[in-house]
């Protein structure tokens, strides 16, 4: 298999959860932007351990994925504090600190 | 050679399924960011992840597809979902879900996209990469585990903090008091 097929599909994937990141309101579907951003970030660095035959790569992407749970724990809390004080989760109306 | 020929049929099985499973996470991908519908985005989402366990079993590296399996599907997503609810979303097919930003972030992704596959294609055109086993007589599962215990040993053990700290600060924040 070619490397670029990997490496183009995790591309596509970075760039379509960018999108849903800058575009979206609800905030939860901010996060599972965010989220589709960094399983692109895995399929690179497995793609690349492949590639260069080394084991790495799946131990970090093990670690990304560790650091995606704690992300999502942590977000989710604030999220749901958010909602709760101000009773909206879109984050065009969370502007209590624009200058 | 019949060894050839097997590893030919291989290369073709192998490009088929890739094809498959990426065209399934990019139109799925595609859908959960412009669908109306806040469940649905969720449920494309755990396709994109599905799809991506898929890939990484095409790479040889079947421990991460079933932490994938575990920890994404099993419980990012279930969180989103409870996120979702917890929150009152609108479930309708109606409300508009997108900021008035949406262009420029189209054009935003456009252009990185752009970037990137420029500088992909520079860089590792024809570049070939074959998913194999990396140890010998053992699996990957095992080559990772010793890679974990025996060369990243502080990494995980930060990366088991880190889990703790996000527990006892999800608690904290989430708390009624």
């Amino acid at each position: 298999m070619l490397l670029n097929e990997f490496l183009f599909l995790a591309a596509f994937l970075f760039c379509v959860g960018v999108y849903g990141a800058l575009a979206r309101k609800n905030s939860v579907l901010v996060l599972m932007s965010i989220e589709l951003i960094l399983n692109a970030v895995n399929i690179n660095l497995i793609a690349f351990g492949a590639f260069q035959n080394t084991v790495a790569g799946q131990v970090f992407a093990l670690f990304v994925i560790a650091v995606a749970a704690a992300e999502v724990g942590v977000g989710l809390a604030i999220v749901l504090l958010i909602y709760r004080n101000r009773h909206s989760i879109d984050l065009d109306k969370v502007d209590a600190m624009r200058g | 050679m019949p060894t050839l020929a097997l590893v030919h049929n291989l290369n073709v099985a192998q490009q088929i399924v890739f094809a498959a499973l990426a065209l399934a996470m990019a139109l799925s991908a595609l859908r959960m960011v412009t669908t109306r519908n806040l469940v649905h985005s969720a449920l494309y989402l755990t396709v994109v992840l599905a799809g991506a366990a898929g890939i990484y079993i095409l790479l040889a590296a079947e421990f991460v597809a079933i932490t994938q399996v575990l920890v994404y599907i099993g419980a990012i997503v279930v969180l989103m979902l409870f996120g979702l609810f917890l929150t009152r979303a609108p479930l309708g097919d109606k409300q508009e879900l997108d900021n008035n930003q949406r262009w420029l972030a189209a054009v935003i992704a456009l252009f990185l996209f752009g970037l990137l596959g420029v500088t992909l294609q520079r860089g590792y055109r024809g570049t070939h990469v074959n998913a194999t086993v990396l140890t010998n007589g053992g699996s990957n599962t095992a080559a990772v585990g010793i890679s974990i215990f025996h060369d990243y040993v502080i990494p995980f053990e930060v990366a088991s903090i880190l889990l703790l700290a996000a527990l006892v600060g999800a608690v904290v924040i989430a708390r009624r008091d």
